[in-house]
């Protein structure tokens, strides 16, 4: 029995996996183009400039331009964890289109690879669509965001590894839910995305800053957006490059282990 | 938890060996011990010559796969699905796209290349997992259950398309609960039960040895029963009929219908569902 951090032998075949995920992905694309970018518009105009109209500003950044990096963090977040959670527990379980992939030279490994790979790819997706908007409404500077891709791929891959944990214990697709909503919902609001950190309990914000990645990934993203690094720089990259390693390495066992009896 | 232990057989190339047994008495772990995906805690196993744990890749890039549940990708269409299979075995795109043709053609599904999957009938789907098995030109074709559910014709169809692999040199591995598909298909084939080995041989050769040439039956009375045992003659009871092997039918049914005075007899060969019930016993299985 092998443990859960033991290192999984990821083969190239993995990008094969990622490519079909593509292939479909391309085939509805009008479909999937549709909701990050409108997404993009709602937040911006109902929060950013609605509620912004009484905030005013945040550390003397205007309201709208504070909570553009969240808008970009969260979709990073969103797209990479419900990919590989609903989207993953669909194909492994309802279509066994993983079943079908190991009677081939793939690996499980392979294919849990490439379902990450694909992950972190919706988040730079979803990015790459929204950076546009909010270069539109002025509230990114430029060169400097498109930062944002890069850092969607990395953070959208520990999204993703975190959401393949799940996927590889639930009992269930009903059983997602519960990470959905008491795991990414609290880190939407309290990861430093509307407010700053700092006008919440201590507590909270050291268990912000210990536990949820979207936290370093706002701060990351704040930091591009604004063109100015911020305190956190350094602890906000080593916390995410490592979370990362580890939450690549414990699915692909995980996984292994449910699927291979 | 083991699944299967105590089992030995070797298959020649270019036959077709069946795999028999009740649910549950570890065929398809077998079969996925074969493709290099359940593990096996001891015992040596060998495909082409190279070992599942160290060469699966290799091992499996020789080998077509037809599942017992439809696992084809709903997402594609019928020739999508043969096209995206094919990338998995690292064939080219212009290679893939004749090879998807030939074999649509193969299977008569031509028509059906631009159709979705959740649109095709069940016989249709299992004659598209045939077509999927065989996209890279596999040595060896593994089958569980390949005709389960299908109406005579699509059977038929199947069976012809086994015969003709068969004849281009492939190896294939089977299971099926037909027993008339196994004794028409099979070469050699093993009975399996509870994990464990029962018997191997020919078709013809298990009749033989285990059922005798002859099957002779008749209705589950006292009197027979009273009868046979006076006699001596040694019987089998399946339910409301009562079984004897004879290796000549005609003395036997005339004793019967003689001494017993019972007017239902029927004397017919044994099949491999005689010797099949006979090695795993009439319980049901879960």
């Amino acid at each position: 029995m092998t443990s859960v951090f033991s290192i999984p032998r990821v083969s190239r075949r993995a990008v094969m996996v990622w490519r079909r995920n593509l292939d479909v992905f391309c085939k509805t694309w009008k479909v999937n183009f549709f909701p990050p970018f409108v997404e993009a518009l709602l937040y911006l105009s109902a929060i950013g400039l609605g509620i912004g109209t009484y905030v005013g500003a945040i550390d003397g950044i205007p309201y709208v331009t504070y909570i553009a990096p969240a808008i970009l963090a969260i979709s990073v977040m969103n797209s990479a964890f419900f990919e590989c959670t609903y989207g993953s527990y669909v194909r492994m379980y309802y279509q066994k289109s993983f079943d079908a992939i190991i009677a081939t030279p793939l690996s499980i490994e392979d294919v849990i690879a490439g379902e990450l790979l694909w992950g972190a790819t919706r988040s730079v997706i979803s990015v790459a669509i929204m950076l546009p908007v909010l270069v539109a409404f002025g509230v990114v500077s430029l060169p400097f965001s498109l930062l944002a891709i890069p850092l969607a791929f990395v953070a959208g891959l520990l999204f993703a590894g975190i959401a393949m944990c799940f996927t590889a214990v639930t009992p269930g697709i009903d059983t997602l839910n519960y990470p959905a909503f008491l795991f990414i919902t609290p880190m939407m609001l309290f990861s430093g995305t509307f407010f700053p950190l700092a006008v919440m309990p201590a507590a909270l914000q050291y268990v912000a800053l210990a536990f949820f990645p979207l936290t370093h990934l706002v701060s990351l993203m704040r930091m591009a957006t604004l063109a100015a690094a911020g305190p956190l720089l350094l602890l906000n990259i080593v916390w995410i490059l490592a979370a990362t390693a580890v939450f690549w390495v414990i699915p692909i066992n995980l996984m292994r282990r449910r699927l291979i009896v | 938890m083991v699944a299967v232990s105590h089992i030995r057989f070797s298959v020649k190339k270019g036959e077709v060996f069946g795999l028999l047994g009740p649910n549950g008495a570890g065929k398809t772990t077998t079969m996925r011990m074969i493709e290099c995906i359940s593990p096996r805690s001891s015992g040596t196993l060998t495909v082409f010559g190279l070992d599942p744990d160290k060469n699966p890749a290799e091992i499996k890039q020789k080998i077509g796969v037809v599942p017992q549940d439809s696992n084809l990708d709903p997402d594609f269409s019928c020739g999508g699905n043969l096209l995206t299979y094919a990338r998995y075995f690292d064939i080219p795109q212009d290679e893939a796209a004749r090879r998807a043709e030939s074999l649509l053609a193969f299977v008569a599904l031509t028509e059906k290349r631009d159709v979705s999957v959740d649109k095709l009938s069940g016989g249709m789907k299992r004659r598209l997992i045939l077509a999927r098995a065989l996209i890279n030109n596999p040595d060896l074709l593994i089958l569980d259950e390949p005709t389960i559910g299908l109406d005579p014709q699509a059977r038929h169809l199947i069976w012809e398309r086994l015969r003709q692999l068969r004849s281009e040199g492939r190896t294939i591995v089977l299971t099926t609960h037909y027993l008339d598909e196994a004794a028409r298909l099979c070469d050699r084939l093993i009975i399996m039960d509870n994990g464990t080995f029962l018997a191997e041989g020919s078709p013809a050769e298990l009749v033989q040895k285990y059922a005798g040439s002859e099957m002779v039956e008749t209705d589950n009375t006292p009197e027979v029963v009273a009868c046979l045992t006076d006699a001596g003659i040694p019987y089998e009871v399946a339910g409301d009929q009562i079984q004897v092997t004879s290796g000549d039918p005609r003395a036997l049914a005339k004793t019967l219908l003689d001494r017993c005075r019972n007017s239902r007899v029927i004397t017919r060969p044994a099949t491999l569902e005689d010797v099949f019930l006979k090695l795993t016993g009439r319980a049901l299985r879960e």
